[in-house]
């Protein structure tokens, strides 16, 4: 498999703080990933760094192998960074003639882009003259243009409104439909679990885990259950060779964690062979969420 | 190189300031070759500094290039402000991200303040030629094109000039940090020579490499030069003489200036985390 990006024991000092700490992962073609953690966990600090904006304080980078110096990488790359940064007073269309030249692409794809983002329309108005939605959406048009091996989104539904919201998830997935390589930094849980096959999570600037989703947790699930007897239920939960452990809620919920594989209609039929009768029964797995929050509680 | 002259013209384009600027100074520039031309009529004055042989050649390449060089300060402020602007808008961080290097960005900036300090030598070759050509008593070409060296000069001025903008602008990121900073250089060097001047004369070839000085140094005052004030000089003080060449030291302290401003705007660049 192809390597897009590989990080060697990256650092970042700022003064006493460390806000990225011997950070150590790949990024492999064809994937979607997803970098999570919590506000100033060091996510932006590591796309900076990749993207030649932040200095490391130590360890390495490698763009495509090595084989390319990262200004030069970086024009493969379509990366955009929390706020959309234009000229104001130029219009949509003249920003995107600039990149072109930064990156030394033909203009032809201007319109194109621009009809992906649905900003055709107003590609001749300033910059300034743009809405929040308008401006992301832009950005993402203009990391799109040199059609790019890997798109770099950090924060991309920061501040926007929830229509705003749902029309760059819209553009995201399509995108990663076509098997686009993409990097997905965000706090935003159910956004990264729409969308990514991979994630790397990190928190005060350490890395807690990098891999794909749904091995992130290697846990086998749970089931909600609920009986007109929840004395008898944990009883025979208690016995029962697939349960692990399991717990009470307020609403008398009782979670039961799985340790191996188990189906929920064997489950149903064998409590009610013990006369227990579920009135809830529902299996499922844990959210990137409560993952999430598990992984970095741990620490 | 053409890669990037194209990127900085393509910012400078879409720039209303820097196009406004530009207009006023390239307008300032004409009308005050206009002004020199007009004929004061006072009842009994009748006074036109174009007689005065001013616009004589090759008198004129001097004296132009000594006057209109005030004027550089309209473009200093593009200058500062094409520089600074690409912070506040964050669009330095950016282009960088689009994939131009740090190196490149500094040298599309130097590209563009070349490209000022030529558009702008241009236009005083051109208008000092015009005027030449209108008012100047001597009109043959050995004469018309001789000490042209001034020409050059300005050229150099503006370039060290503009560079030492472009540097304050990396420094300070603010248009008006650096202009006041800019102010603040030249006071500065005045209290030095000052200082010099009054309590230590021995150190008099300090002087010739503070910056600004340096920059004044390249185009003497022309002033004297001219023929009558030159004549009252002389009837003063039998033993004036002085040089207005352009002198060698002052061509190289300058190359060597601008040289500072642009590599350390480089690295300064290089260092900071954007």
């Amino acid at each position: 498999m192809e390597t897009i990006l590989q990080l060697k024991g990256l650092s970042k000092k700022f003064g006493s703080l460390t806000a990225v700490k011997n950070l150590s992962f790949d990024i492999q073609k064809g994937n979607v990933y997803g970098i999570l953690g919590p506000n100033g966990s060091g996510k932006s600090t590591t796309l900076g760094m990749v993207l030649n904006v932040v200095n490391p304080t130590s360890g390495s980078f490698n763009w495509f192998d090595g084989t390319l110096n990262t200004h030069e990488a970086l024009k493969k790359v379509g990366a955009i960074i929390e706020s959309p940064n234009f000229y104001p007073s130029m219009s949509a269309e003249d920003n995107l003639k600039l990149v072109c030249k930064i990156k030394g692409v033909h203009s032809s794809r201007i319109n194109e882009v621009l009809e992906i983002v649905s900003l055709l329309d107003r590609k001749k108005d300033h910059f300034k003259s743009y809405s929040l939605g308008m401006k992301q959406r832009l950005a993402i048009a203009s990391a799109l243009l040199n059609n790019p091996e890997i798109l770099i989104l950090d924060e991309p539904t920061n501040g926007l409104d929830p229509q705003g919201i749902h029309q760059i998830r819209e553009i995201i997935k399509k995108i990663a439909s076509e098997g686009m390589t993409i990097l997905l930094a965000s706090h935003l849980l159910d956004e990264v679990e729409k969308v990514c096959t991979h994630v790397v999570v990190i928190r005060k600037g350490v890395k807690l885990y990098s891999g794909p989703v749904d091995e992130m947790n290697a846990t086998h699930g749970f089931f909600e259950l609920k009986s007109e007897s929840n004395s008898e239920l944990k009883v025979f939960l208690e016995a029962h060779p697939a349960i692990e452990s399991y717990e009470e809620d307020d609403a008398n919920v009782i979670k039961a964690i799985l340790s191996k594989p188990y189906s929920a209609q064997l489950l149903n039929q064998e409590s009610f062979d013990k006369d227990i009768v579920l009135t809830h029964l529902v299996q499922r797995k844990e959210t990137l969420e409560e993952q999430f929050l598990k992984l970095t509680k741990e620490q | 190189m053409l890669r990037l002259l194209s990127i900085e013209f393509h910012k400078l384009k879409n720039n209303k300031a820097a196009k406004v600027l530009s207009l006023i100074y390239f307008l300032l520039f004409s009308a005050i070759a206009l002004f020199a031309s007009i004929r004061f009529n006072f009842g009994s004055i009748d006074f036109r500094l174009a007689d005065q042989g001013i616009f004589n050649f090759p008198y004129i390449w001097h004296f132009n290039a000594y006057f209109v060089a005030f004027l550089k300060l309209f473009l200093a402020i593009v200058i500062v402000s094409m520089v600074s602007s690409e912070y506040t808008n964050r669009t330095l961080k950016q282009n960088l991200i689009d994939g131009l290097s740090k190196k490149e960005f500094i040298l599309s900036k130097f590209y563009g303040v070349i490209t000022f300090a030529l558009a702008s030598t241009l236009l005083l070759f051109i208008v000092s030629l015009t005027l030449g050509l209108i008012f100047s008593d001597y009109d043959e070409i050995g004469i018309i094109f001789s000490d042209l060296e001034y020409i050059l000069a300005y050229f150099l001025k503006l370039v060290g000039f503009f560079s030492m903008c472009l540097f304050f602008g990396i420094l300070l990121k603010r248009s008006a940090f650096a202009l006041g900073f800019l102010f603040l250089i030249w006071v500065f060097e005045g209290i030095v020579q000052l200082l010099v001047k009054f309590q230590a004369e021995s150190l008099d070839f300090i002087l010739d490499f503070l910056p600004l000085q340096a920059m004044g140094n390249l185009i003497v005052e022309p002033l004297t030069r001219l023929g009558i004030v030159k004549s009252t000089a002389v009837q003063l003080n039998s033993e004036f003489t002085k040089s207005y060449d352009v002198e060698w030291s002052a061509v190289l302290i300058v190359l060597g200036w601008s040289f500072i401003f642009i590599y350390s705007s480089w690295k300064l660049l290089q260092k900071r985390d954007l």
